[in-house]
């Protein structure tokens, strides 16, 4: 059994690092092409990663998943924000359950 | 304290209602997540209030969840919130020079999506009075919303906790959608990062890998293919200008 305690601190010595050594030490742009593409296509890829096929396991069935993927991708497009978009795949889970 | 602090902490304060708010919101989400992983109210508010990353505490959650090693949960918090190398080199641009270390230390610490998008937004040389004001409150929200999550999750009928369960993955759409439909290049990997997922989750022997270990090999993998294919060739900008309509979607609806 490992220690929670020793997992957040792993975690906030990593997540404050990151945030602070640029800041303080870094003076110049970042010139380095590769890993600029790298800091720019990580965010994206990362959380497509984790959203599929996570939340068609995680919604009772998978065609509500699957609903709820779409709708919040749809509404997501047509430029709607993190909170409605993430009310909306919610909603669809909820009122699909009653069907469960 | 100069008049020019005290329009840096009223701004601050102003611009962190909202966030809080929405904050509070998600973390109760997280919270679901994190009270599977065993995480109690009090470790849900501490790691909450100390990370503030929507992506790298549930992953991190998941990681408890599974027990992974430590070097796993050092491995994988480092490469899922590497974006905030980026950001934060982007605000190192914009602060007076002269500003000494523990306010850098201070900015520093208050960085995420939403503040990153509210301070470039306010398009003034970076304050450690606004960043303090803006980002104290929201973290507070976070937390107390993470915590919240983890205590109510026992209350909640079950319908709820599934349905809130989903808050999560609908933010991260929101986030990957939008730069998708701008760029060619990012709907490609977000549908080559679905299909891969899929098949790493659901084809042994690659499904006995765990989830976070899934997310590490195909993020190194898939970015780094993607950096060699089709470097991205612009400034910091253009970076910026990504964080600033992400904010600006947000602080219409929140």
């Amino acid at each position: 059994m490992h220690n929670n305690y020793l997992y957040i601190l792993i975690m906030f010595a990593v997540t404050y690092a990151i945030r602070v050594v640029p800041m303080t030490l870094i003076r110049k742009p970042i010139e380095n092409r590769f890993i600029k593409s790298f800091l720019y296509y990580v965010p994206y890829v990362t959380l497509a990663v984790m959203t599929f096929p996570a939340i068609v396991d995680a919604s009772g069935a998978w065609w509500v998943g699957a609903l709820a993927l779409i709708a919040g991708a749809v509404a997501a497009w047509f430029g709607a924000g993190l909170f409605p978009v993430a009310a909306i795949c919610c909603g669809i889970v909820f009122a699909c359950s009653f069907l469960l | 304290m100069t008049a020019e602090h005290k329009l840096d902490i009223r701004d601050g304060l102003r611009d962190s209602v909202p966030i809080a708010i929405g904050y509070f919101a998600v973390a109760l989400a997280l919270g679901i997540t994190a009270r599977q992983a065993g995480i109690t109210p009090f470790q849900g508010f501490l790691s909450s209030f100390l990370n503030r990353t929507s992506t790298g505490e549930f992953a991190g959650y998941r990681l408890v969840l599974e027990q992974a090693p430590y070097i796993a949960m050092f491995v994988m918090t480092l490469i899922v919130n590497a974006r905030y190398i980026l950001m934060s080199a982007a605000l190192s641009q914009r602060i007076p020079a002269g500003t000494p270390l523990w306010q850098r230390c201070i900015m520093a610490f208050g960085i995420t999506d939403e503040i990153f998008g509210a301070t470039i937004l306010r398009n003034k040389p970076v304050s450690v009075w606004y960043s303090f004001c803006c980002a104290t409150p929201a973290a507070l929200g976070w937390a107390a919303g993470d915590a919240t999550g983890i205590l109510l999750g026992n209350v909640l009928p079950d319908r709820v906790v599934l349905a809130l369960g989903v808050a999560l993955y609908g933010m991260f759409i929101a986030v990957f959608i939008p730069p998708a439909r701008k760029s060619k290049i990012i709907a490609v990997l977000v549908l080559v990062s679905f299909a891969l997922s899929w098949i790493f989750t659901k084809v042994a022997p690659l499904s006995h890998l765990s989830s976070g270990n899934r997310i590490i090999i195909l993020t190194v993998v898939i970015a780094g293919v993607a950096s060699v294919l089709f470097p991205y060739d612009g400034d910091d900008e253009l970076a910026e200008g990504e964080a600033l309509d992400l904010s600006e979607s947000e602080a219409g609806h929140a």
